[in-house]
């Protein structure tokens, strides 16, 4: 099967690589550009930890194939962080012990962050159905959804 | 977060707060490393060939096609793993065999599960394994099998293992059967004891299988060197015991082979065993490239342990003041296709909270053709308990007893006896049920379809083998290492007591997880034992090095030791008779180290007993939908004697976190079988285990009885909080509907059932 050619842009950067017609976008990320930050828990799309953005959608990026980011813009968990500085989220995640194994939380971070982008003051419930495809079980959810929100009353300025 | 602080004496700066992590911004930048994400120059891919039946001879395994498949570069069977005597070593309860241990890595004889690993094959891409898999050609003769424990107890049931005689009866039978073992503690008069009860309850139960659930599918990296140099990067609950089972089934010692401590994506006791680590090494050795395996989910489903499902039978008897006067339970367990349960942890947790005069308690070990059943959280004890406290509730409501007053009544103490011998020997348990006796909530009036439930849970909490080490930098700033995985935060934990002992801030000590070659040895992180005994050799080697510090100051100040206390973080004159010199800080002492004996660290070693056992007592108030037979968690409030908190934040992370396990264990999480022994839904979407917007927030009650065996009275805190959640939403369903839910999972078509059968 041969390669084809894929030019994207990855948390503003350009990127080229090759990849055959059936491989996720996951598989791509992780094996072919090393960025192993977006996690595989299932492969079929049921538990977010793959979660990226696709030009601001978000998506399972074990159900999005490598040739479909042709010219399109991805938003990773490595792409979070301003250098040194956390983003909000990050940060509240930390303060509020929201993650105990961490494997699910670039996950929660990219997802969490898609719904701040839309919806800048969520109610417990509207966060806990946004998130309702990131599965968790380490944390019982607690001090996710905590996070979540205290990160939205930061960023309201509230 | 309520907090029921008892009896604690001691002042604490460190211990008790709730800092960051050291692992935190690793792990919310995607910059830490799993078991999946490492990577070495040649590396090859590995892919496992496993059976789509079962139960099946192998009749021969044709690796020809695959092999000639370019860009493969090994495969290996089960027959090139060196065998094992069939013998069973360890303690009892957690004994192992090495020659079923290495037929669960690869089938050799007969696949017993669907799933089961029959060959694996190492190539250059991903992509050529899979296709080299699907090449190999195996002849199988396909057997009858059987799924569920009480078939598999049946005397015509196909045999897993024709020579299997079960272990515990005397004089032994003379057939083989299914039944691997057969174990019993009793006390007092069983039949005396029921003859003076005024009420006495029987009732059986059955629970599904259930998976541990952890997110990160298991994976691993081998290099394998041709001096016989073996490195191996895993993502487990216990790199030593990786090293361990790893070297065993390969055939190599133990020093030849280094584990490197990769994050680990959960484990809550499946990751305590080894899957995919032999064979990686096996298949790199046979190469000469490093190879990686990594596990899907459907594999991780069919193929690694869930815990037992059971079948049980408990009858429990009562005086009409609430005092219990005899129990008896009869526990069936599955353990999969390989002897194993954990049937003797639940015969012995399940009336381990009470004082119970005449106690006859039975379990059975039984193989059918499951994945072999593997730890998770508390293993067994949630199973006994589903049965024990849902009769516990029929006989308070028989008697007209507040349920938790029963509790309370019957409830175990320092010096209170148990099943299987050894008097207990801590309080804490009571403190629970007081703990939500006096919670607001708990007789808050409830509305239409709504009840609520309580019940409790023991789990003895383990102890055991474990190193530290303690450096002083070059800037007085402290590194520590354990070899102990950290799955919840037991970095911070470390820190948190290093900082205590040495009386320094937190910020200036860095706590890591040092590999095999690096630290000595320490068991799994499991049986809630890391905070403890870990953090008991933390403690001892910080102490070491205080002893060290105040021999350095006694040399900087010429004089006598004896003449230099530690105190805050400082050497400092026991009084002025000494001289008048200005306190000594680490990075003083630190900056004498050249001329005062080298550098500044110990190590220090421990096989930790004096553990405490965990009690949790929770309260769940639910609503079921009549229509539709829908469970909603209204509220849930769990409290636990966690010794003393050392992290406040992880403590009711712990219990948070169980609960819901345990919510989704009573209400969604079930193994489903077809007809012919294959797994239905191996995967995240028909496997449901418990999302956001099924909940509330979950509220934990930390209880504070410390533990005089550790230095800062730690109990463990990660396990007995999954072991109430099954009976207590039981209990509530039955408090809303006035049904008696007996089989696990209460899912809606169940409740419905049980609403509509009237």
């Amino acid at each position: 099967m041969s390669k084809h050619h894929v030019t994207t842009v990855i948390n503003g950067d350009p990127v080229e690589f090759l990849c055959q017609p059936n491989v996720s976008l996951l598989d791509v990320l992780r094996d072919e550009l090393n960025m192993t930050g977006t996690k595989e828990g299932c492969g079929t799309g049921d538990c977010g930890a793959c979660s990226v953005t696709l030009d601001g959608r978000l998506v399972c990026s074990c159900l999005v194939l490598g040739v479909e980011a042709q010219g399109k813009s991805i938003q990773t968990i490595e792409g979070m962080a301003n250098g040194e500085t956390l983003h909000v989220l990050q940060r509240k995640f930390l303060e509020h012990a929201a993650l105990q194994c961490g494997i699910c939380t670039p996950g929660f971070l990219i997802a969490a962050r898609s719904l701040l982008e839309r919806n800048n003051n969520p109610t417990e419930e509207e966060v806990r159905f946004w998130l309702a495809g990131n599965l968790c079980r380490c944390t019982g959810y607690n001090n996710i959804i905590t996070a979540v929100l205290e990160a939205a009353r930061e960023m309201r300025g509230a | 977060m309520l907090t029921n602080t008892k009896d604690i004496e001691q002042v604490m700066k460190v211990v008790g707060t709730s800092p960051v992590r050291p692992d935190g911004v690793p792990k919310v930048t995607g910059q830490a490393q799993y078991g999946a994400d490492y990577s070495l120059p040649g590396m090859l891919w590995a892919k496992v060939l496993r059976s789509p039946h079962a139960h099946a001879r192998i009749l021969s395994v044709d690796t020809s096609k695959a092999a000639a498949l370019p860009g493969v570069k090994g495969i290996i069977l089960g027959s090139d793993f060196p065998d094992h005597p069939f013998d069973y070593v360890g303690p009892e309860r957690v004994a192992q065999n090495y020659w079923h241990m290495t037929r669960n890595i690869m089938a050799r004889e007969k696949a017993l599960f669907e799933g089961h690993a029959i060959a694996a094959v190492a190539a250059t891409t991903l992509a050529i394994a899979a296709e080299a898999v699907s090449l190999i050609e195996v002849k199988y003769e396909v057997l009858q099998h059987c799924i569920d424990v009480e078939d598999a107890m049946k005397p015509d049931a196909p045999l897993l293992f024709e020579d299997m005689i079960t272990r515990g009866v005397e004089p032994a039978p003379s057939k083989p059967s299914n039944i691997s073992k057969r174990l019993e503690f009793s006390v007092g008069d069983i039949a005396a004891g029921f003859a003076s009860a005024d009420e006495v309850v029987e009732m059986s139960f059955k629970t599904a299988a259930v998976h541990q659930g952890y997110i990160e599918p298991h994976s691993c990296l081998a290099r394998y060197g041709a001096d016989g140099q073996c490195e191996l990067w895993s993502a487990s609950q216990g790199h030593f015991v990786v090293r361990a089972y790893t070297a065993k089934l390969v055939g190599m010692e133990i020093g030849n082979l280094l584990v490197h401590p990769a994050e680990i994506g959960g484990g809550f006791g499946g990751k305590t065993v080894v899957y995919v680590e032999p064979m990686a090494v096996l298949l790199s050795r046979k190469t000469g490239h490093p190879v990686k395996i990594m596990m899907s989910r459907e594999d991780v489903f069919k193929s690694t342990g869930p815990t037992s499902g059971s079948s049980m039978t408990v009858k429990i008897g009562v005086k009409k003041d609430g005092t219990i006067v005899a129990a008896e339970g009869l526990f069936k367990f599955q353990a999969g296709a390989f002897p194993g349960s954990p049937v003797m942890n639940a015969t012995m947790c399940a009336f381990a909270p009470y004082i119970i005069p005449n106690v006859k308690s039975v379990g059975f070990d039984v193989v059918s053709n499951r994945p072999k059943s593997a730890a998770y959280r508390a293993p067994g004890s949630p199973i006994s308990a589903f049965a024990v406290e849902s009769v516990l509730d029929i006989l308070a409501k028989k008697i007209g007893m507040d349920p938790l007053k029963l509790r309370l009544k019957n409830a175990v103490k320092a010096g209170s006896p148990t099943a299987w011998g050894p008097k207990h020997s801590h309080d804490g348990y009571a403190e629970t049920i007081q703990a939500l006796l006096d919670h607001p909530q708990y007789n808050k009036p409830l509305g239409k379809n709504q009840g609520r439930g309580v019940a409790s849970g023991f789990w003895f909490n383990g102890g055991g083998e474990s190193t530290a080490s303690v450096h002083i930098n070059e800037d007085g700033t402290v590194v520590i290492a354990t070899g102990s995985m950290d799955v919840g935060g037991s970095r911070a934990s470390m820190a948190l007591m290093a900082a205590e002992t040495l009386g320094v801030p937190y910020e200036s000590v860095r706590s890591t997880v040092a590999d095999t070659a690096s630290i000595g040895y320490n068991h799994v992180t499991g049986g809630s034992r890391v905070t403890y005994a870990t953090g008991i050799a933390v403690v001892e080697a910080c102490n070491k090095v205080i002893e060290d510090l105040r021999l350095r100051a006694s040399l900087m100040w010429d004089t006598d030791i004896k003449n230099v206390v530690w105190s805050d973080g400082y050497a400092k004159p026991v009084d002025k008779s000494v001289g008048n010199f200005e306190p000594l800080s680490l990075k003083a002492i630190a900056g004498k180290r050249a001329v005062t004996g080298g550098p500044i660290g110990y190590e220090a070693s421990t096989n930790a007993g004096g553990q405490a056992p965990g009690f949790s007592t929770q309260f769940v108030d639910v609503e079921v939908d009549p229509e539709t037979g829908a469970v909603k968690i209204l509220q849930f409030v769990a409290a636990q004697d966690v010794g003393r908190a050392i992290h406040r934040d992880y403590c009711a992370g712990q219990i948070v976190g169980g609960v819901v396990q345990g919510i989704g264990w009573a209400l969604n999480e079930e193994y489903i079988y077809d007809s012919k022994g294959r797994l239905s839904n191996a995967g995240f979407l028909d496997y449901r285990i418990p999302v956001a917007s099924d909940l509330p927030m979950i509220e934990a009650v930390l209880v504070e009885v410390p533990n005089p065996s550790h230095p800062f009275g730690v109990k463990g805190v990660g396990e007995a909080n999954i072991v109430p959640p099954m009976a207590a939403i039981a209990n509530a369903i039955e408090n809303a509907i006035g049904r008696r839910m007996t089989e696990l999972p209460m899912s809606p078509p169940r409740v419905l059932a049980a609403i509509d059968a009237g």
